[in-house]
């Protein structure tokens, strides 16, 4: 499988060390070998169709995730109720694609943050050396001694804090408020998974950094008058962007999980939002007599991060093929 | 650097990492809106709450508070707990650290075996179906989250089967600690195995393992004897951090087992803003990792004499 256009590089050249313009050619090699593992692509379909039932599912659905109908309380599934009802006889279908939206868009975001605070300090980081080096993995070990479930807790009960003080807000904060309600409380789970996420590319571009600039093209570059920022710009990051896809990818999945897990605690998503994990919380006192009240949403988030974690082995082995044996 | 220096440099390095643990966590928790009193339906009279507020310090300056607990807590002294009050935080984390360290030990081993077995297995039998088999099941493992694992074994093993008690607490020997115990290790065993599969892959393709079977070496002490002690090196840097997660608890698998461990309170510390329980228990998972990480750096050299230093 590994055999390709790029079979014969050391496998450093594949992942850090090809010139920028030649970087197209790295990610078409890389999908061709992508497209050939199955599971990965099954994986990538599977999340295209997750990601349209998130964005049109609730217009299809007739009802609301918040409707309570306690003449249908925890009604096993039916031709009305695909899924059942919940206690408060609500429709879990309904509740299961709001609960996607609000997994899909916690994976992806948190994502962003940790690329935009991560890429740049790892850069630093890497490429300078010296103090700002020392600073930057200084704070890394602090962070990843603390326990993350407490950071995030934190941050997020911080932020919901200074958002919740309602009509004071203006400006940004205001906009920001908005936004916090509309995804149910969940700015404060963004920021705080994203400060606590970005060790792991800071770590990843930092060494990805150090090892290049010693390498010839770039002292060819610099030897020509490019600025250390033309450098890093032009050639340091694009040749860290694999390990950075393949982290970043990665990640999506363990953000979709911390988040079910605040709103499993009942920290995360304000009711009546729901969230799988607070799903899962509410079905487990019932969960003797009414089982599939726990089964669809745990369903549905072990196969959706199932599919990440996939696609993210698959697009690894697809960038770095010394790794697929 | 000799040897010794480099060690003693590592010991002292963790007095600044749990400075700077104290102290972020320190402003944290009190950066965050509300206080131990703070109760949305019953409000406490202002003159109540200042008493309150007198007695357990919290009215003086932050710097004040800071200062002050960081000497109790260089006397052994974490303070009391405000939710529980008769008891302190030292009194918590000896009732709750044990049970959580044992169900932890228990997980790990169980997490160890399972892993082990299933990356090598799945590195040996490269490609065959053996291998497919191991992979697939390992990325299951870390795509389920630990509440889900521990209500479906309640489910199946307790109220279907009826095979063990649903929860409880009852030491290391009773029937009770198999649902957590399997639910916690679940996660961990599913890391073992990828990195061991990984990094034994790796391992068998140098120079020195063709070397080995080219003497004629039985390929089964290739792989135990040769492949595997050099393999295990990446594995035991995650098997460290691990196991610091899983001996200092979790909520979600205490909540569903009903194991009075250390994972509850510190979730509950942090919505009742109970102070002093946050930065105890916060010190101590800190201390745990950090150490855990000291003893897994001093015990690679003794692995790998290569990186001896």
């Amino acid at each position: 499988m590994a055999t390709s256009a790029l079979a014969g590089d050391s496998a450093s050249d594949v992942v850090m060390g090809r010139r920028a313009d030649e970087i197209e050619g790295l990610w078409k090699a890389a999908f061709r070998r992508l497209r050939k593992n199955k599971l990965a692509v099954i994986s990538l379909w599977f999340i295209v169709f997750l990601v349209i039932v998130a964005i049109v599912g609730p217009y299809l659905l007739p009802y609301s995730y918040s409707e309570q109908n306690y003449d249908l309380v925890t009604q096993g599934p039916s031709w009305a109720h695909p899924m059942g009802t919940d206690q408060l006889g609500r429709d879990v279908l309904t509740r299961l694609v709001f609960g996607a939206r609000v997994s899909l868009t916690v994976g992806i975001v948190v994502q962003l943050v940790i690329v935009i605070i991560g890429v740049p300090l790892g850069a630093i980081a890497g490429y300078f050396g010296g103090w700002p080096d020392n600073i930057i993995m200084r704070v890394v070990d602090v962070l990843y001694a603390l326990p993350n479930l407490l950071f995030v807790i934190v941050i997020m009960t911080f932020l919901r804090g200074q958002l919740a003080l309602g009509e004071e807000n203006t400006g940004w904060l205001a906009a920001l408020a908005r936004i916090d309600t509309k995804t149910g409380g969940l700015i404060g789970v963004y920021i705080g998974l994203g400060c606590i996420g970005w060790l792991t590319v800071a770590r990843i571009v930092r060494a990805g950094a150090m090892s290049l600039k010693q390498q010839e093209f770039i002292e060819a570059s610099r030897s020509a008058g490019a600025t250390d920022r033309r450098v890093l710009m032009r050639h340091i990051l694009p040749n860290t962007m694999a390990p950075v896809v393949v982290a970043s990818t990665l990640g999506i999945p363990s953000a979709i999980l911390y988040e079910a897990g605040i709103s499993f605690i009942g920290l995360g998503v304000i009711p009546p939002m729901p969230s799988w994990g607070l799903m899962i919380s509410e079905a487990i006192p019932n969960m003797r007599a009414h089982p599939y009240m726990l089964i669809f949403p745990a369903m549905a988030l072990s196969l959706t991060v199932l599919a990440f974690n996939f696609l993210g082995d698959g697009l690894r082995d697809a960038l770095d093929p010394r790794m697929k044996r | 650097m000799s040897r010794s220096a480099y060690v003693i440099r590592r010991i002292l390095l963790i007095i600044p990492t749990m400075l700077a643990i104290y102290t972020l966590t320190f402003f944290l928790i009190h950066a965050t809106p509300g206080g131990p009193w703070s109760n949305q339906d019953k409000p406490m009279p202002k003159a109540v709450l200042d008493r309150l507020n007198a007695a357990y310090g919290l009215d003086d300056p932050l710097w004040k508070q800071y200062i002050n607990y960081l000497v109790n807590v260089l006397h052994g002294d974490f303070g009391p707990s405000y939710a529980s009050r008769s008891r302190t935080v030292s009194d918590i984390i000896a009732d709750t650290f044990p049970v959580s360290l044992q169900l932890g030990l228990v997980a790990m081993v169980i997490a160890l075996i399972v892993g082990l077995t299933l990356g090598t297995i799945g590195a040996v039998k490269h490609n065959t179906l053996a291998d497919y088999v191991s992979s697939f099941l390992s990325i299951v493992g870390i795509s389920t989250p630990s509440y889900v694992v521990a209500s479906l074994l309640v489910l199946i093993l307790a109220s279907w089967l009826g095979l063990v008690p649903t929860n409880g607490w009852d030491g290391i020997f009773s029937t009770k600690i198999i649902i957590p115990a399997l639910a916690l290790s679940f996660f961990p065993a599913a890391i073992l195995a990828r990195y061991t599969r990984a990094s034994l892959l790796d391992v068998l393709g140098s120079d020195y393992v063709r070397t080995a079977r080219a003497k004629g070496v039985q390929e089964r002490w290739v792989i135990i004897r040769h492949a595997l002690r050099n393999a295990l090196l990446p594995v035991v840097t995650v098997g460290g951090v691990v196991f610091a997660d899983i001996i200092t608890g979790s909520f979600f698998v205490e909540v569903i087992s009903g194991v009075p461990g250390m994972g509850r309170y510190f979730v509950t510390s942090i919505s009742s803003r109970d102070y002093p329980v946050v930065l105890g228990t916060v010190l101590l998972f800190g201390f745990v990792i950090t150490v855990m990480n000291l003893i897994v750096d001093l015990i690679y050299p003794l692995l790998d004499p290569r990186i001896a230093r």
